[in-house]
């Protein structure tokens, strides 16, 4: 049971409390590159979440069994950017073969995970809260759920923003940006969330 | 000792990745079409962006797909579009090299209405005010399209504007798109006579925002025996179809605005050869008059 608690604890601060776009401000790249079409946005969030649970896992098991064993934490950045850039590499390929129609709406922005700092910092960050395999891998996965809310969300705003009559001078970047400053605003308003 | 260790740990990790990653790249591989490889190898190879694809590879699918043509690479050359026509097994395309060319000469000869200390940029420019220039039509000279050129092909010249070195130029146009006063058209890069102005104001107008503007008085229109020569919205274009370099317009021109610039020297002794035919024909007008 408390176990249990406890993931539920860590879903919930990864998805709203501690969103990692909206609050701890990581994988901005992808979610201001992306977010033009709910379609895309969709299939990206859904390839972080991906590759951020499956990073998780994996780095995890390098730092537990590895790096912990030789005592190389120091080298822990390093180790996992090389496991992420071989992780996308390896979900670039797959999805060019299996999923064609997703790999081209992605686009450049699927190598660009590679660069996704929400990734690099849910394998840091789980290392530093000192999570467990099981805990790590949740909180990799609902961490990408919630990049996954942030960017949709965000893109059905901006779908809808093109109609909008604002300023000229707004047009483009300026106003997603000034968007996505008040949803990280309203975002706040779940910090004080906590279950018992 | 121990930076040997992180050293062979790291790299075993690597070359383990490594391996995974080769045995994935056989198993999901995807067969491409072997001739967008072939195109990607004759186009460019700059990702200027200038065909309107997102790099050369873009480029070479749209133009496997048949979306783009196949000289849509400007800046490979007849040669390559020739080569990607075969790849495709379609004809050769003809037609010349073209450059890009600015159609204004103003620069330091244009008036200001004001000074602008904003930032550096055309399209910053001319949304101040339209601008700073006098000429609602004159290249203002900030070097938009030097920014937009991947080739070095363009720069500011010494009278302020911009001016387009035909050596570098692939007429990608990207610089084209970068200038928000639409001065840059694509020209075959033999013909050497340009109009450099397109302001389309008439007479006075024209006159009196620059030094070398076109006023739109067809003087070169009437002197082209070619034909190649018209003023259309107040401003002379020149036909390169029938244009064949005799620099006649650039003679007659008042305003110097036809490129290149005739000397005076030239003007006077054009004008002298003509006074002496004119003369020569009245004599043989009223020699056969009193015949």
């Amino acid at each position: 049971m408390d176990q249990i608690s406890n993931l539920l604890a860590i879903t919930l601060a990864a998805i709203l409390a501690n969103n990692f776009i909206f609050s701890q401000f990581l994988g901005i790249c992808p979610f201001l590159g992306v977010s033009k079409k709910v379609d895309t946005a969709v299939g990206m969030g859904i390839a972080v979440t991906f590759v951020m649970g499956l990073a998780s896992a994996i780095t995890w098991v390098v730092n537990q069994f590895i790096l912990v064993k030789l005592d190389l934490m120091y080298m822990q950045t390093v180790a996992f950017i090389l496991v992420i850039a071989a992780l996308v590499q390896f979900i670039e390929m797959f999805l060019q073969k299996s999923m064609p129609s997703l790999y081209t709406a992605l686009g450049v922005y699927l190598p660009l995970i590679t660069t996704n700092c929400a990734v690099l910092g849910v394998a840091l960050l789980n290392i530093q809260e000192s999570y467990n395999f099981i805990e790590s891998v949740v909180y990799g996965i609902t961490g990408g759920i919630g990049f996954l809310l942030a960017i949709v969300l965000f893109a059905s705003i901006r779908e809808r923003l093109v109609f909008a009559d604002y300023p000229k001078c707004f047009e483009g970047f300026p106003i997603a940006l000034v968007t996505a400053g008040l949803m990280a605003l309203a975002f706040m308003g779940f910090s004080g969330l906590k279950i018992w | 000792m121990n930076i040997v260790f992180a050293i062979v740990v790291l790299g075993v990790l690597g070359a383990l990745f490594g391996f995974i990653l080769a045995v994935a790249s056989k198993i999901f591989e995807v067969k491409k079409d072997p001739r967008e490889e072939a195109i990607l190898s004759h186009l460019a190879g700059a990702n200027c962006g200038g065909c309107g694809f997102p790099g050369c590879g873009g480029c070479a699918a749209a133009i496997l797909a048949g979306d783009a043509p196949v000289t849509a690479c400007a800046p490979a050359g007849a040669e390559n579009a020739a080569a990607i026509a075969k790849i495709m097994g379609m004809e050769a395309p003809t037609g010349e090299r073209q450059v890009a060319f600015v159609r204004c000469t103003g620069g330091t000869n244009a008036k200001k209405r004001f000074e602008y200390v904003g930032v550096k940029d055309c399209i910053s420019a001319t949304k101040v005010a339209g601008g700073p220039l006098e000429c609602a039509f004159g290249c203002l000279g900030f070097g938009s399209c030097v920014n937009a050129c991947q080739f070095g092909a363009m720069s500011i010249g010494p009278n302020g504007t911009a001016v387009v070195d035909p050596e570098k130029c692939t007429a990608c146009m990207a610089c084209a798109s970068a200038c928000p006063r639409h001065l840059i058209v694509s020209v075959p890069v033999s013909k050497k006579v340009h109009v450099g102005c397109a302001n389309q104001d008439k007479g006075k107008a024209a006159m009196n925002v620059c030094a070398t503007s076109c006023i739109g008085c067809g003087l070169c229109q009437k002197e082209c025996k070619k034909d190649a020569i018209h003023v259309e919205n107040g401003v002379a274009v020149i036909d390169y179809s029938k244009c064949v370099g005799c620099k006649l317009c650039t003679k007659v021109c008042p305003r110097d605005a036809i490129l290149p610039v005739a000397t005076a020297e030239e003007k006077e002794k054009y004008k002298a050869i003509k006074k002496a035919q004119a003369e020569k024909a009245k004599a043989a007008a009223e020699a056969s008059a009193s015949k």
